[in-house]
């Protein structure tokens, strides 16, 4: 199979690479897919909670080399963005940047529900925070 | 030395043709070109000498007559010709034949057509090994079987089956047996009279000689085979394979044949050593590792390993200057893996993660160094970013988790 430059360059210099710590409130982390169908992929966000910007953004892939291509670039393309933006991300425009054949549009809708997956972690803890910080300040009130 | 890159490690899938090949062949495409059905004139007689000469090199690799010999296209037709030849002679007698899941697919896919067509096949499971049970293999016989036909050494993890064994089951039980060689032949010592078989697919590239040209070891004795011809047409090969006979092809089939059976055995031992090393390398500079199939019964140049955590595809890519196969199908159009690999057990996403190395004729130590030192660095590289490895040295036990697999 022929890679296109910019998925042969992902993979041999993938952007934020890494992990973020999981148990922080300001981080969402997405796991997708299955190791049995051959691509699983971490991907986590760091928000900032007074800007609501994702200020870090980090992933780890289990796939093939478009899989991790994908999943690369959603990393470069959430830094910088509002948790909103995040979500506006569709698999399409990794398909479009990547120039990815049919048989590898799996692996871009598998980093938009990485992106998803992540950010309605993070606000689902944020949700929790909320709750918890209500439920501490009652008492006082 | 140096290293000529890329490296070739994938002598499973094909085989340079050996230059003495070449040469035996080369006369054949211009000085002498006849027809070797030509009865009448020095062309085809030389042709058909050239033929005879040939089919004698190749029965003396397997220990056969050369009367024994079909040339066909290659194994894929030797297959069809041996399954659906005793299939359509034989349905009188049965319509049951007895196969295996690691087959080849030329013989699966056969298989497959012939159930459409009304006969019953028993797929028989193999064990972690690889390996066939005996006992299922008898238990699955019945008074319609007409056919065993189990490989002799499979193509992607190299096991050897017990075929001695299964020749001693079929010649009790009268049924014929097949078994698709063309991983063995050549490489290691087949004699067809010995394992009491009586059809046996080859092919010539296989064995350093040319692609398209293969052939059909047919018994003509205790028992003598009868075959339903597939292609009709001018009676070629006692009437079994019908075609202008590719001329210079089985000339460098039999030289291939020739070559291989001088060196067999100092060849095998070379590769054996070569082999255990880079298996031996690989497992001093990588921890979990997978060898899949059994190292007892397997082709002295064969080695298939999953290397947990890592994607198969994304090996491959890393190690672009060795040519090498996985066993993880991401690469064609469907996503599921080897189906060799699924059947041993091994699950799903150690199938995935496999590389199968094809040592041979032009293989040296340097490049077998070569291929493990870049693996090893390719593989410590996409383990640091993957989550599996990450999640498996965080205590997690991976088969258990629950992955979240919605939509795919």
């Amino acid at each position: 199979m022929a890679y296109s430059n910019k998925v042969i360059d992902h993979y041999e210099n993938p952007r934020n690479v890494g992990s973020l710590p999981k148990d922080d409130a300001n981080v969402g982390t997405g796991l997708v897919g299955a190791p049995e169908c051959g691509d699983v992929m971490k991907l986590q966000v760091k928000v900032n909670p007074a800007t609501g910007v994702i200020d870090d953004a980090k992933f780890k892939t289990f796939g093939c080399g478009s899989a991790i291509a994908s999943s690369s670039l959603a990393t470069e393309w959430l830094k910088g963005k509002t948790v909103d933006q995040a979500l506006a991300i569709k698999n399409t425009d990794i398909v479009n940047e990547l120039s990815l054949p049919p048989v590898k549009i799996h692996c871009s809708v598998l980093a938009e529900d990485a992106i998803k997956a992540a950010i309605a972690d993070y606000k689902k803890k944020q949700t929790a925070t909320t709750a918890s910080a209500a439920k501490e300040a009652q008492p006082t009130a | 030395m140096a290293i000529k890159l890329p490296i070739y490690m994938d002598y499973h899938a094909t085989t340079p043709v050996d230059p003495r090949v070449v040469e035996a062949m080369v006369p054949y495409f211009t000085e002498h070109f006849g027809n070797a059905a030509s009865r009448n004139h020095p062309f085809g007689w030389e042709a058909e000498e050239a033929v005879e000469k040939a089919r004698k090199q190749v029965a003396d690799l397997i220990g056969a007559n050369a009367k024994e010999i079909v040339f066909t296209s290659g194994a894929t037709e030797s297959d069809n010709l041996a399954i659906k030849g005793v299939a359509g002679m034989y349905r009188e007698k049965g319509n049951h034949i007895i196969t295996a899941v690691t087959e080849h697919k030329a013989v699966i896919d056969t298989c497959k057509h012939l159930e459409k067509d009304g006969y019953r096949v028993t797929y028989l499971a193999v064990k972690k090994d690889g390996l066939i049970s005996l006992d299922e293999l008898k238990a699955a016989i019945t008074d319609k079987t007409i056919l065993i036909t189990i490989m002799a050494a499979n193509n992607e993890i190299g096991v050897i089956q017990p075929i001695a064994e299964i020749g001693a089951i079929a010649k009790e039980k009268g049924i014929l047996f097949h078994t698709d060689a063309v991983q063995i032949a050549g490489k290691v010592p087949f004699n067809v009279n010995e394992l009491n078989v009586h059809m046996a697919s080859l092919s010539a590239h296989k064995m350093y000689g040319p692609k398209g040209v293969g052939a059909l070891y047919v018994r003509r004795r205790n028992p003598r085979v009868l075959l339903a011809p597939i292609i009709d047409g001018g009676g070629h090969e006692r009437g079994m394979r019908s075609g202008t006979l590719n001329v210079p092809g089985i000339v460098g089939f039999g030289k291939a044949a020739e070559l291989c059976k001088q060196e067999m055995a100092t060849e095998s031992e070379r590769l054996r050593n070569l082999r255990d090393y880079l298996n031996d390398k690989l497992h001093k500079q990588l921890d979990e590792l997978y060898i899949n199939g059994s190292m007892d019964h397997r082709l002295p140049h064969n080695l298939n390993i999953s290397f947990a955590y890592v994607e198969g595809e994304s090996l491959l890519m890393g190690i672009n200057d060795v040519a090498v196969s996985s066993g993880s199908a991401c690469t064609s159009a469907s996503l599921e893996p080897s189906y060799v690999l699924k059947a041993l057990g091994a699950g799903d996403d150690l199938a995935h993660s496999s590389i199968r190395f094809g040592l041979g004729r032009w293989t040296t130590k340097e490049e077998v160094d070569y291929v493990a030192d870049k693996l090893t660095s390719v593989v410590s590289r996409l383990r640091d970013m993957s989550p599996l490895y990450e999640l498996a040295k965080e205590g997690v036990d991976l088969s258990t988790m629950v992955w979240q697999t919605e939509g795919h």
